[in-house]
């Protein structure tokens, strides 16, 4: 159990049988009076974020979440296969939930997936995938343009922009967090 | 940790408080850190230290001294404890100006802190005003004064009985009133609801009202002063109000101070207040945070 005085920012809690991360803290107190706790939460399953304030007394149970490594299958319309690399257990996640992170997942790439009361709610991808540009227009030698990117595509079918001279069939890092392109990655 | 300059801010400011109490005759007393038992407050819950407890504020000595020792004037500047007090405007250890005056009521003790509070501005640079927040706050006497039920009429969504009656007069404070408060000049906010001065004198022309103010400068709360309460078995009553709310948090409640309870049959009409120097600290040095304003801060130990 946690009480009011153990929150801070990051912290899990669990309210109604929902997870929630505590995204902002102040601790205020008139110097007679009663410590409020105001916190801004996040619904760990659905993203909802409020504001709410507690009180001294108010108690909180941790949420039960669990954060597995898993490795990607395969995906069948709009699910996902994960599997567990360590007891070979397998998940499905919807698209919805995979939201962004279907740009970056490629065959066997390995993902934290965190579960909650053993139900999959969310999945982190590493800061860094290398993938392969499948369509890119030709760098024109001696374009005076002065454009200093052009668009690309990925294996993913996920378009960024790139430096000029990144051509197709190169391999490039991505950051998944911002879906910007970090280098040309020689293999 | 506060670096060399920022030392040297916080020194002049204390010296600055010492010079001004000095010159008015106050004598500076050091009474314990360490008591056998505190005053029983409802919303401050102090740190054990052995079979003792450290102070959460000096006030019970400090009393003792006026009704015991003769005293007319005193001050100390000293450190208090409060247990899970910690925000960008707490610490658990905090550095506490107490001053008491022996023959006159809070609205003279109003007056000394408007003339106190300008001459340590003075003293850390500041000129008639000072920037705080975003605001520039003029110190130019009078200040501001506001009763708390036009404080609430003026500012909150609710009244200050049906505050009461909810039990929200402190979330509605926090929340709609003090970030209205001292953004031109201070403001005194006073005559508190007496349930909330618990070592306050009653107004005489109403007895539901105490004779407590408390300094806010930009929304900022700095001080927390009153007429003293000198009647031992109205002080007996207002402390087993105390005591029942305490149990009702589940939280021990410990002996009544009696020494104290005994004090009080010879204590003579008085004034007292209690001053964060950490937070005027915060105010006159233009920090943001009450980390900026102390040597350490409990994480960096």
């Amino acid at each position: 159990m946690y009480t009011a005085s153990d929150l801070r920012k990051g912290l899990k809690i669990q309210i109604d049988g929902e997870p929630y991360i505590v995204l902002d803290f102040q601790f205020s107190k008139p110097g007679k009076g009663q410590a409020l706790y105001r916190t801004k939460l996040k619904n760990m399953v659905n993203g909802n974020q409020f504001d709410r304030t507690f009180r001294s007394n108010d108690k909180f149970e941790k949420a039960p979440l669990e954060e597995r490594t898993m490795q990607y299958l395969y995906s069948q319309g709009d699910e996902f296969h994960f599997m567990d690399t360590k007891n070979y257990e397998q998940i499905v996640i919807s698209r919805e939930q995979m939201a962004d992170n279907v740009n970056f997942l490629i065959d066997n790439m390995e993902v934290q997936i965190l579960l909650f009361n053993d139900n999959p709610i969310g999945v982190t991808l590493p800061n860094f995938v290398n993938l392969t540009i499948t369509r890119a227009d030709p760098w024109a030698k001696g374009d005076t343009s002065g454009s200093d990117s052009k668009p690309v595509t990925v294996e993913t079918g996920y378009e960024l922009q790139v430096p000029p001279f990144v051509e197709e069939g190169d391999k490039i890092q991505i950051d998944t967090r911002t879906g910007t392109y970090m280098t040309r990655v020689k293999e | 940790m506060l670096n060399k300059s920022g030392l040297k801010k916080r020194a002049a400011l204390i010296q600055a408080i010492r010079r001004f109490f000095i010159a008015r005759d106050y004598i500076e007393v050091d009474t314990p850190l360490r008591l056998p038992v505190l005053i029983p407050e409802a919303h401050i819950e102090p740190v054990a230290s052995g079979d003792h407890f450290l102070q959460t504020s000096p006030e019970i000595c400090m009393k003792r001294l006026l009704a015991e020792a003769g005293c007319e004037k005193i001050f100390q500047i000293c450190k208090c404890f409060r247990k899970n007090e910690r925000g960008e405007r707490h610490l658990p250890e905090l550095t506490m100006l107490e001053w008491y005056r022996t023959g006159c009521d809070y609205l003279s003790l109003m007056d000394e802190c408007e003339d106190m509070i300008n001459e340590v501005a003075r003293a850390t640079g500041h000129r008639g005003s000072v920037p705080v927040q975003g605001h520039i706050v003029s110190l130019e006497k009078p200040w501001e004064r506001l009763t708390v039920a036009d404080a609430f009429v003026q500012f909150a969504p609710v009244s200050l009985n049906r505050a009461l009656e909810q039990k929200t007069f402190d979330e509605v404070l926090c929340t709609h009133i003090e970030p209205q408060l001292g953004i031109k000049k201070p403001v005194f906010l006073y005559d508190y609801p007496i349930e909330l001065g618990a070592l306050a004198r009653s107004k005489k022309e109403d007895q539901a009202l105490a004779e407590r103010f408390e300094i806010y400068m930009a929304g900022l709360e700095l001080a927390n002063g009153f007429s003293e309460l000198t009647n031992q078995e109205e002080q007996k009553k207002r402390f087993a109000t105390e005591q029942q709310l305490i149990k009702k948090q589940d939280r021990t409640s410990m002996e009544l101070p009696q020494k104290f309870l005994s004090a009080l049959a010879g204590m003579p009409e008085a004034a007292g207040i209690a001053l964060g120097v950490d937070r005027l600290a915060m105010v006159l040095l233009g920090t943001a945070t009450i980390d900026r304003v102390v040597s350490f801060t409990p994480e960096d130990l």
